[in-house]
C-alpha cells in the first residue's frame, strides 16, 4: 500500500498501534528523511541490525512518527564495510544514535558525520562489535584507555568543571563537563554510556516470554511503559489479542506510574530550591501511592505487572474502589501543595525563566513527552493515536510554550490531575472477562512495534522475532532526544541552577546507555 | 507561610520504627572492631554509587529518605563525596564502563569502611548477569560486607542492610 504522507510503498504491521514497514535503498535514505522532515515527521529512533545469518548484510532502521502511524524504515547495507549516508543534519537527534550504532555494530555513516564514539568507553576496542552475531557473548575484551575528545572552550577567564560519573546525589552515573565564566555556563558537554550493560545483546539470548522481565528493567522508573511496549510488540509479532479487561488494567498501571514519578520529582524540585517542606510532603504522598501499588498489584513500582498477552494480576471491584478513594484524598493534598508552590516567591523566582527550551528548538531536536509539551511540542501518543483503553477517555493534551523549569513544573501538576481522572474513568468501566491471552510462536521473521506514552515521553520497542526467540530488539527511551536539549537548556544559566534544570527533565541514563 | 505551617501540623509525624539488623544479610565476617562500631555506628555517612543499575534501586533509596523511614533520626546521612563517607551503598550490576570509577570511589573512601550492595543485581548480577559490558555482582569488583536482595529491595530492607553493616556481627 501507499502511505498518505510519503511517496513510498509500505507494508502495514499487525499490532495495537498503527505502524508500517518499508525498505529503502541507502541511496534513497536522505531524500526520504528530507521529505519526512518537511512533512513534520518526527524521528523516534535509529538502530542497526546484523542480518548476516539471514543471508544478507547489515541493516539500518529508523522509526518515524507520522500522523497515520509509525513508519519503520529498513535500509539494507553491505556485509563488508556497512555504510550509509548520515542523517544528523536533517534530524539532529540522530547524531548520538548513529554513533551508538557504529560502536555496537560497526554500521557507520559516510564521511562528514560526527566520528566520535558514544556508548563505547574503554570496555571493548574499536574493531570489536558486540551486537554482531559472530561476537561471542562469553568474550571479555581487555580494557583500553578511553581518550574521549571533549570539546575545549578557550578564552579569557574560561575554566572547566568536570562532574561525574559518580555524582553528589543519589542519581545515575554520567559525566558532565561545564565550561564556565564565573558562575555562568558557557557550554555543557555530556558524556553518557556509563551504565551500558549490554541489554540489547542480552535480549538476543532470550525467548519472547523471558524478554518481558528484561524490558521492564531497561529503565526502572518507566517499567510499566517498557513492559507494555514490549507486550505490544510481542502481541503484534505473534498475532495475540490481549483481552479488553487487560488493556483497561494496563491503562491504570501506566497512569499510576506517571503519577508516582511526577510526585517524586515535584518533591525534589522543591528540595532543589531550598523548599525541603515540598520534598517531605511529596515523598509522603508518593510513599502512600507506592504502598497502594504493592497492596493492589504486588509491587511498589508495578514491575512485571504487564506481561505479553495481558496483565499478571486482576483488580477486584472493592480494590478498585479503594484505589479511587486513595486518589481522591491525594488529589486534595496535591492541590494544596500546588497552591503553596505557586505562591512561594522564593521557589517561583528560581523556577521562572530558568533552563528555557524554546518551541522551535524543541521541535527541531525532537523533544517529546511532558518536557516537549512544556515547550509547545503538542504530541502525546495517547491523544495522537487513541487506541484502547484511551479511545473512549478523551485524554487531555496539556501544553505550554515557555519551556522553562516553571512550565515543566506546572506540566507535572496538570498531568498528575489528568492521570487521576483517567484512572477514575478506567476503574468505572473495567470490562469483564479474562486478563491474559495465550501467546503463540511467532513465524520466522515476524516483527512487532510497541509504542507507549510513558511518563517521560514515548517509549518504543522494535522487535524482530525468530520462532519464540528474539532476533533483534531495540528499546528506545525518550531520553535519547532529551539529553542533547539539556545541553542547550543550561546555556547562560548559573552552575547552581544546573541540578534544578536537570531535575525538571529527570532523564534516564540507563534507558539511553542500554 | 500559614498554609505551609497548617500542612505541616495536619501531616504530623509519619516516621515508622526502624527495622532490626538481620545477620542473614551479612556476606563477610565483621571486619571492623566492636569498639570502632560503638563510636561510629550511629553517626554514619553514606555515599551512594550507582555502578550501572536500571535506576529501580535508586527509587527505593530516595524513598528511604522520605519521612516514613527518616534515616537521619538514626544519625545516618548521605554525603556528597566518598572522602566524607564511612559506608558505600552500591547499586546495579557493575557495568564495565563503571568498573574503574567504582574502584576509585572505594579507594577514595577512608578506612575503616563498609560496603553494602543493594538489589538482586548488586548481589548476583541479576538479570543482566556478566557479559562484555557487565562485571556482574558488586563483590566481583570491591569487597562487600552486606548484600541486600530484592528487585528493588524495599526502603525498610535497605535500611535494615545498613543497620546490619554497622552492628557488630554475631559470627
Amino acid at each position: 500500500m501507499k502511505l498518505k504522507e510519503l511517496p513510498i510503498e509500505v507494508e502495514p504491521l499487525a499490532g495495537a498501534m498503527p505502524a508500517f514497514r518499508a525498505s529503502v535503498p541507502a541511496t534513497g535514505l536522505r531524500e526520504l528523511c528530507a521529505q519526512a522532515r518537511a512533512r513534520k515527521a518526527r524521528l523516534v529512533a535509529l538502530w542497526g541490525s546484523d542480518e548476516t545469518r539471514r543471508g544478507a548484510g547489515y541493516a539500518l532502521h529508523l522509526g518515524l512518527a507520522l500522523p497515520s502511524g509509525l513508519l519503520w524504515v529498513s535500509v539494507p547495507l553491505a556485509r563488508k564495510d556497512p555504510r550509509y549516508p548520515g542523517i544528523a543534519d536533517i534530524y539532529p537527534a540522530a547524531n548520538r544514535m548513529q554513533r551508538a550504532c557504529a560502536d555496537l555494530l560497526g554500521v557507520r555513516p559516510d564521511e562528514g558525520a560526527d566520528p566520535r564514539k558514544w556508548l563505547r568507553h574503554g570496555a571493548w576496542p574499536g574493531n570489536v562489535f558486540p551486537l554482531r552475531k559472530d561476537f561471542d557473548s562469553g568474550a571479555r575484551p581487555a580494557h583500553e584507555p578511553d581518550r574521549y575528545p571533549f570539546v575545549a572552550v578557550a578564552g579569557e577567564g574560561v575554566h572547566e568543571i568536570p562532574v561525574g560519573p559518580v555524582h553528589a546525589g543519589t542519581i545515575e552515573p554520567g559525566h558532565f563537563r561545564f565550561s564556565v565564566v564565573g558562575e555562568k555556563i558557557l557550554r555543557l558537554e555530556e558524556r553518557l554510556g556509563y551504565t551500558h550493560k549490554g541489554i540489547e545483546k542480552r535480549f538476543e539470548s532470550m525467548t519472547l516470554e523471558e524478554g518481558a522481565k528484561l524490558a521492564g528493567r531497561v529503565s526502572g522508573d518507566s517499567t510499566v511503559a517498557y513492559a507494555w511496549a514490549y507486550a505490544m510488540a510481542v502481541e503484534g509479532a505473534t498475532g495475540a489479542e490481549p483481552p479488553r479487561r487487560a488493556l483497561a488494567l494496563r491503562g491504570i498501571l501506566l497512569e499510576l506510574e506517571r503519577i508516582a514519578n511526577h510526585l517524586g520529582d515535584l518533591g525534589y524540585l522543591g528540595n532543589d530550591v531550598a523548599l525541603s517542606f515540598g520534598f517531605f510532603q511529596f515523598w509522603r504522598l508518593k510513599e502512600e501511592l507506592l504502598r497502594t501499588n504493592a497492596r493492589l498489584f504486588g509491587h511498589r513500582y508495578l514491575m512485571d505487572a504487564v506481561v505479553p498477552g495481558g496483565v499478571a494480576r486482576d483488580l477486584e471491584r472493592a480494590e478498585a474502589e479503594g484505589l479511587v478513594q486513595v486518589l481522591e484524598a491525594m488529589r486534595r493534598e496535591v492541590a494544596t501543595l500546588q497552591s503553596i508552590y505557586d505562591e512561594h516567591a522564593g521557589a517561583q523566582d528560581r523556577f521562572i525563566m530558568t533552563g528555557q527550551v524554546l518551541p522551535e528548538l524543541a521541535e527541531r531536536m525532537g523533544l517529546n513527552g511532558f518536557a516537549g509539551r512544556a515547550s509547545g511540542v503538542k504530541h502525546d501518543l495517547r491523544v495522537d493515536y487513541p487506541i484502547p483503553p484511551y479511545q473512549q477517555l478523551d485524554p487531555l493534551l496539556i501544553s505550554h510554550t515557555r519551556g522553562d523549569v516553571s512550565a515543566r513544573v506546572s506540566m507535572r501538576f496538570a498531568e498528575v490531575f489528568e492521570s487521576m481522572r483517567l484512572i477514575e474513568a478506567l476503574v468505572q468501566e473495567v470490562p469483564p472477562g479474562e486478563i491474559r491471552a495465550p501467546i503463540a510462536k511467532a513465524r520466522s521473521g515476524a516483527c512487532g512495534i510497541g509504542w507507549i506514552e510513558g511518563w517521560r515521553g514515548e517509549v518504543l520497542i522494535a522487535l524482530e522475532a525468530e520462532g519464540d526467540r528474539i532476533h533483534r530488539l531495540h528499546p528506545h527511551d525518550p531520553s535519547w532526544q532529551s539529553w542533547p536539549l539539556l545541553e542547550h537548556a543550561v546555556h547562560g544559566n548559573i552552575v547552581p541552577d544546573f541540578p534544578l534544570i536537570n531535575k525538571s527533565f529527570n532523564l534516564s541514563y540507563s534507558g539511553q546507555d542500554l | 507561610m500559614y498554609q505551609i505551617l497548617k500542612q505541616i501540623a495536619k501531616t504530623g509525624i509519619v516516621t515508622e520504627r526502624a527495622p532490626e539488623p538481620d545477620d542473614a544479610l551479612r556476606v563477610a565476617a565483621q571486619r571492623l572492631g566492636e569498639i570502632i562500631l560503638k563510636h561510629f555506628g550511629r553517626a554514619l555517612a553514606i555515599r551512594h554509587v550507582d555502578a550501572g543499575s536500571c535506576n529501580g534501586c535508586e527509587l527505593e533509596i530516595h524513598a528511604m529518605n522520605s519521612p516514613f523511614y527518616n534515616p537521619e533520626q538514626l544519625g545516618i546521612k548521605f554525603v556528597a563525596s566518598p572522602r566524607h563517607a564511612d559506608l558505600l551503598l552500591v547499586t546495579g550490576p557493575v557495568s564495565r564502563n563503571m568498573e574503574t570509577a567504582l574502584r576509585r570511589t572505594w579507594e577514595a573512601t577512608p578506612d575503616p569502611k563498609l560496603v553494602v550492595a543493594i538489589g538482586d543485581c548488586g548481589c548476583t548480577g541479576g538479570i543482566f548477569g556478566e557479559s562484555y559490558a557487565s562485571c556482574g555482582r558488586v563483590s566481583n569488583v570491591i569487597p562487600v560486607d552486606v548484600a541486600v536482595p530484592g528487585c528493588p529491595p524495599t526502603p525498610a530492607a535497605i535500611l535494615q542492610g545498613i543497620l546490619t553493616a554497622i552492628e557488630p556481627g554475631k559470627r
